[in-house]
């Protein structure tokens, strides 16, 4: 029996059917995954209204998301969750490869000090889930969540796209100025839409479960990545092991093509294959599955009025933790575009930035996400023999070790080739990559540049101030320690700042934290046109 | 080219998983004896490349060990 309790969420007669709906919703989201929920707040942050619609009225069940990376946890940090989710998830960072019995290598994926969040933490898709809704309930004038409401059509008029819905009292008809699929894998609207989903299924089955155990299979307190590669307890497969919150395992192991799915489900062979794993402690199945999985994404994210987010639009295999992690980057970078376009600051032109950046950015999650499976599932005897033989030179050689894939984990994409030109000075952190985090001293205690950029352009200046003042960005100056400090102003007391950086340096970032523009002395017009730059950017006239 | 012949030296840097794709998609669709004699080839082409006989001979000896053990 599952150890969460899953809530169940009120489902209430929406407002159309009662005949007092709004005539056009600027929004509406289809999906209340984690996904649809983020992109709901997201636009409620920045006072974009939206409606939730979902099939169904409970979170995820079962065995799905677990590790969230750094940089979802500080979109997640802006979103209003990020710190409950850091309280109650088990952080983690460092991997462990195992080839047989032996152990290869390991690899620690935040080796520095000096950030709010860790590389990782494991956290079950139903308790992020939660966190959203909880979160999104905060937002009652600008979110509105219909539980048990299934979009079964819908049509793009050209200026709104009418949807077509079912409840538990009858159907109706709402429209809306933007749709957002965020409805999963599956997605019916991609598929309403008859667009093409390509890209590679893998052969081998994966079985899946989470198992609790008071007695922890790692040998002690540390929680990391386990990944083995032909391990003596799981004949010639791989097997990765992760710790979840509430002394729950995540055990994945790599099964045989033609695995007989019904055989491999039965409780006394799982069993077995635990034992052989982890002895005789104790366990209680909470949950478990079979998975094939494929790496596809749509060709396009923008269709018109349509734009397709998370799993909808893209999904990989989840060695490496792309998935979900994938679609919260997606999130972070249509939010602000879509408030700028509903609010009159750019044209719809704007979204199709989002379009060829996250194409970009899930091509490369693609591309890691596949490269991992196949390491993981030789397809030829030619390639089993690469494959052992660079575990074999692991044991002696530093390249070979680097050689071996058992998941490149989540980590968010450049932008570099995708920004317009800014006319910036050279930088120590490039233009178009995401912020990196450095801790600060401010006027209310410690805090964090994560922390202090909220939904808008901010320029940060390292060292002191512009001499201007501008109304179209927010301006924060990180100061060496000693500075009289106050809401704009903050200390570097740790250095890390500076030397993250650049003294001297002042930083525009686009509210989703990427890197807009660097200057050494920014002026007013510098700036305006900068950010004026990226709101009406046109990537298809420019990459040509 | 390197010189000398380090063990420990990783010249593949951040390369190693396109290097590996590529590696794997140069074998596919070949046949098992395809897939030997491309392999020879290889080794020769870069052999080639490296040109430094000393450090050929250290990356022949080192590769050899394993082999030398009896394993399969
Ligand atoms: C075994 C496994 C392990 C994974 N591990 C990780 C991991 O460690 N880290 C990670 O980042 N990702 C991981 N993922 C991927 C992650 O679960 C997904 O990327 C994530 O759930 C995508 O969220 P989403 O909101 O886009 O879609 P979903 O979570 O699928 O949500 C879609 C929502 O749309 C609703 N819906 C569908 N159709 C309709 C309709 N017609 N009308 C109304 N509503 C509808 C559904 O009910 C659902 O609530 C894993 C996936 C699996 C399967």
């Amino acid at each position: 029996m599952p150890r969460y309790e899953y809530p169940a969420f009120d489902y209430v007669t929406p407002p159309e059917l009662l005949g007092v709906g709004d005539a056009v919703h600027p929004v509406a989201i289809v999906g209340a995954g984690p996904i649809g929920l983020s992109m709901a707040i997201d636009l409620a942050m920045k006072g974009i209204r939206s409606v939730v619609l979902d099939d169904n009225n409970v979170v995820s069940v079962g065995s799905r998301a677990i590790c969230w990376a750094k940089r979802s946890l500080e979109i997640f940090d802006r979103l209003g969750v990020g710190k409950r989710m850091l309280e109650q998830g088990v952080t983690w960072k460092v991997g462990r490869l195992f080839h047989r019995t032996d152990e290869v290598c390991s690899f620690d994926l935040l080796p520095e000090e000096g950030h709010t969040y860790p590389a990782f933490i494991n956290l079950q898709q139903y308790y992020v889930e939660q966190y959203l809704v909880e979160r999104a309930q905060e937002f009652p004038d600008f979110i509105d969540l219909r539980f048990k409401n299934k979009v079964v059509d819908h049509k793009d008029e050209g200026d709104h796209v009418a949807v077509s819905l079912e409840t538990p009292d009858g159907p109706y008809s709402l429209k809306a100025e933007y749709m957002i699929a965020c409805d999963g894998a599956r997605s019916p609207t991609r598929q309403r839409m008859k667009l093409p989903f390509e890209g590679q299924t893998f052969e081998e089955k994966f079985l899946i479960i989470d198992v609790e155990m008071q007695d922890s299979p790692f040998g002690g307190e540390t929680a990391e990545r386990w990944f083995w590669f032909e391990p003596d307890f799981h004949n010639g497969q791989s097997a990765l092991l992760h710790k979840q919150p509430d002394n729950i395992y995540r055990i994945d192991f790599q099964l045989q093509p033609d695995a007989d799915e019904a055989e491999e489900k039965k409780e006394e062979n799982i069993a077995r294959r635990l034992k052989a794993m982890v002895g005789d402690k104790p366990f209680t199945l909470d949950w478990m599955s079979i998975y094939r999985f494929t790496c596809a994404k749509l060709d396009r994210f923008v269709h018109n009025r349509v734009l397709f987010v998370g799993d909808s639009a893209h999904v990989v295999s989840p060695f490496g933790a792309r998935g979900g992690n994938g679609g919260v980057h997606d999130v972070d970078n249509l939010g602000w575009k879509l408030a700028a376009v509903l609010k009159g600051e750019a044209d719809a032109d704007l979204l199709e930035t989002y379009n060829s950046e996250r194409s970009h950015g899930s091509a490369e999650n693609i591309m890691n996400s596949s490269r991992a499976t196949n390491f993981m599932t030789p397809k030829s005897p030619m390639e089993r023999l690469f494959r052992d033989e660079v575990l074999k030179l692991a044991n002696d050689m530093p390249f070979a070790r680097r050689l071996i894939n058992s998941g490149r984990l989540s980590v968010p994409c450049s932008l570099s080739d995708y920004l317009p030109d800014t006319q910036s000075d050279k930088s120590t952190v490039q233009l178009g990559a995401p912020i990196i985090d450095a801790p600060l001293h401010g006027a209310q205690g410690e805090t964090s540049l994560i922390e202090i950029l909220k939904d808008r352009f901010t320029l940060v200046s390292f060292g002191t101030k512009p001499d201007f003042e501008s109304n179209s960005v927010d301006q924060i100056v990180v100061a060496k320690a000693g500075t009289t400090l106050d809401e704009q102003t903050f200390a570097d007391i740790s250095g890390l700042a500076f030397k993250r950086y650049g003294e001297g340096l002042s930083y525009l970032f686009r509210p989703d934290g990427h890197v807009a523009a660097v200057y050494q002395t920014p002026d007013h017009k510098r700036i305006e046109a900068a950010i004026h730059a990226n709101l009406h950017y046109h990537p298809q006239q420019a990459a040509e | 080219m390197t010189k000398v012949f380090d063990p420990n030296a990783d010249h593949l840097g951040k390369y190693q998983d396109d290097f590996y794709e590529a590696l794997m998609a140069s074998h596919e669709g070949l046949s098992h004896d395809q897939s030997n004699r491309l392999n020879a080839r290889l080794v020769l082409i870069m052999a080639n490349q490296i040109g430094d006989i000393d450090v050929l001979k250290s990356i022949l000896s080192t590769a050899g060990k394993d082999s030398e053990r009896g394993s399969s």
